[in-house]
């Protein structure tokens, strides 16, 4: 076990580099590992750069900021769908069960079709405002109807289904085709046109509450067998559901702003990586961030490449891959009752 | 509810003033508290004292309050009045975590869907007494090899929780109580859903535990043989109190039960033999 640990610590921060050096060689233009450390030193001021600037261009702009985005989000997501199977004891939630990706689509769709906020607003934005307030929506919610766990979920389906309704009517009442194609590329989830902008503020959020969450892993320990127990275990229960609640909201609110709705991540890593690293957060945490971030580096440069000029949204590659896991835990949830 | 017993005069006559904390007995006490809930009162204006190192045994038929009664001395509901001290302190100033390394609890049922080992589960116990971001101690590793030794679940240290049958679970939340190394032990009834051997390997483990118990029991015959002293609820209040041998009477069992009962002591406790209500044809 504690070998396996050492591999873990020593060896997922190194496979995630070496991931991120290698996906970002993959594509049409032909790119090697000597270009992509070239072209890094020489933007981080540690040389000068030696490739043509086109080339420089594909590796700083368009695959680097890609590919580190993937990371970020799926750790992310991975880190968020952990900290919500604990907290609301739901081996089935992921960050979405709060409603924020379906808020968050309803705002960027308010913005891009509807055009609320006259061009001043950007889809992000749109999204991310959508996202709380769809988030804020499951909280007074689940309060007012007593603020237990499974009032959380059932209030954040709830809003889900709320907010995938006025999607869907505001795409079919008012959307023109090309349109409805963006939205939808977008609803599934894309990495497509990622900057360094949405890499930053991704990133810091990421920083955030992975500390956050981190600070909070034995408290989560105490949730396995419920709220009364972690309350007997001395662990202050409402403002812990509430601080986790969100941070985990406000990082998915972020993620999905800047890369849609990417399913299944959040779902089925942290299952994944508990097989791994057992259930104890302090270790589960960090290792299932760490494997979201792999995971969905590597599906991101698969969904970009695969049928190659096409582009299929990582989201539904994620999908793909998700639904046979989901249905393992299904079946292992079953075992257990 | 009328005929209650008075319990300790001095407790009845002593309100806690919370800022009196220099002479204050030591220990557990409840000061007429009571719990609300949906307008109805639960538990309504009980006074206990838990005495160092007794086994109190709370009886009551279901619904009678035993259940909220131990989640308010555990500080997991708070009373809509009254007050729970421990040492002469107020709960809520107290603190949850500080709580928690005092008293510890044992709910009836307890079950995750966590994959968790059953050295894990005890392990939980450790949670109050460590910091955030802190490690194990050699501390905590040496309280949950106690607690597990204790409990007979050494051997059973790498398994999964969920291989562990009805009475090893038990066992092990048992364990995972002792893990906090508590003062106060607090039981809802453990013995529910064991078989008779179980549910008496279960009391002879509880009751030689040196810390102070509270155990709320259905078994009539179970309480009087293993507790120091008894609590009898009806309907939210304290219908009586004292040895096995003063509350173990059949008008109270009537009175509270509403069922005939011979009583017949044993040396050292009562014994209760239940009578049918026709008679065998």
């Amino acid at each position: 076990m504690t070998t396996r640990l050492l591999l873990l610590i020593a060896g997922g921060p190194a496979a995630l580099l070496a991931s991120i050096a290698v996906a970002v060689t993959i594509g049409p233009a032909d790119i090697s590992t000597s270009d992509v450390w070239a072209a890094v030193s020489a933007h981080l001021g540690l040389g000068e750069s030696t490739l043509p600037p086109l080339r420089d261009g594909i590796v700083w702009n368009l695959r680097m900021p890609r590919t580190l985005l993937a990371a970020v989000c799926g750790a992310g997501l991975a880190l968020c769908g952990a900290v919500m199977q604990s907290l609301l004891r739901n081996p089935l939630a992921d960050p979405f069960v709060l409603g924020v990706s379906s808020g968050a689509s309803t705002g960027a769709v308010a913005v891009v079709v509807l055009g609320v906020g006259g061009g001043a607003v950007s889809l992000s934005a749109g999204a991310f405002t959508g996202a709380l307030l769809s988030f804020g929506l499951v909280l007074m919610l689940s309060h007012s109807l007593g603020g237990s766990t499974d009032r959380v979920v059932l209030s954040g389906v709830a809003a889900m289904q709320l907010f995938s309704a006025l999607t869907s009517f505001t795409v079919l009442t008012s959307a023109d085709a090309d349109t409805t194609r963006a939205v939808l590329f977008w609803l599934l989830g894309s990495l497509t046109g990622a900057g360094w902008s949405d890499v930053l503020l991704c990133a810091v959020v990421l920083a955030g509450v992975l500390l956050v969450c981190l600070g909070h892993a034995r408290t989560l320990d105490a949730f396995a067998f419920g709220e009364e127990a972690a309350a007997a275990l001395g662990v202050r229960v409402a403002r812990t559901r509430l601080v986790l609640l969100c941070a985990t909201a406000l990082l998915t609110a972020t993620l999905v702003s800047s890369a849609g709705a990417i399913g299944f991540v959040g779902l089925v890593l942290p299952h994944a990586t508990r097989a791994l690293t057992g259930s104890g957060h302090a270790r589960l945490l960090p290792v299932t961030a760490l494997a979201g971030a792999i995971f969905l580096v590597w599906v991101d440069t698969a969904a970009r490449t695969v049928i190659d000029p096409q582009e299929v949204p990582v989201g539904v590659v994620t999908s793909l891959i998700g639904v046979p896991a989901f249905v393992a835990v299904l079946y292992r949830g079953r075992r257990k009752t | 509810m009328t005929g209650s017993l008075p319990t300790d005069p001095a407790d009845v006559a002593d309100p806690v003033d919370p800022a009196d904390t220099v002479d204050a007995p030591p220990g557990l006490r409840a000061d007429r508290v009571s719990r609300r809930a949906d307008g109805r009162l639960i538990v309504d204006g009980i006074t206990l004292t838990l005495r160092p190192g007794e086994t109190l045994g709370l009886l009551g038929p279901n619904g009678s309050g035993k259940s909220t009664l131990l989640r308010l001395l555990a500080g997991i509901l708070a009373p809509s009045a009254g007050v729970v001290t421990l040492d002469g302190r107020p709960l809520p100033s107290v603190g949850r975590r500080a709580t928690a390394r005092r008293i510890a609890t044992v709910e009836q049922h307890a079950h995750t869907q966590t994959e968790l080992t059953v050295r894990e589960v005890v392990a939980l116990g450790r949670i109050p007494h460590r910091r955030a971001w802190s490690s194990s101690t050699a501390t905590d590793t040496r309280a949950v090899d106690a607690a597990l030794e204790h409990t007979g679940l050494t051997d059973r240290a790498g398994q999964s929780w969920h291989t562990l049958s009805g009475g090893e679970r038990q066992r092990a939340q048992i364990a995972r109580a002792l893990a906090q190394e508590p003062y106060e032990l607090l039981l809802d009834e453990p013995t529910n859903h064991l078989d008779i051997q179980h549910q008496l390997d279960l009391l002879d483990l509880v009751v030689g535990l040196p810390i102070a118990t509270v155990i709320a029991l259905h078994d009539l015959n179970l309480a009087a043989m293993y507790c120091d002293r008894l609590l009898v609820l009806r309907e939210g209040h304290v219908v009586a109190e004292g040895t096995p041998g003063q509350v173990l009477t059949p008008s109270l069992i009537e009175q509270v039960y509403g069922v005939q009962a011979d009583v017949t002591h044993d040396p050292g406790h009562p014994v209760i033999r239940f009578l049918r209500r026709t008679p065998k044809p």
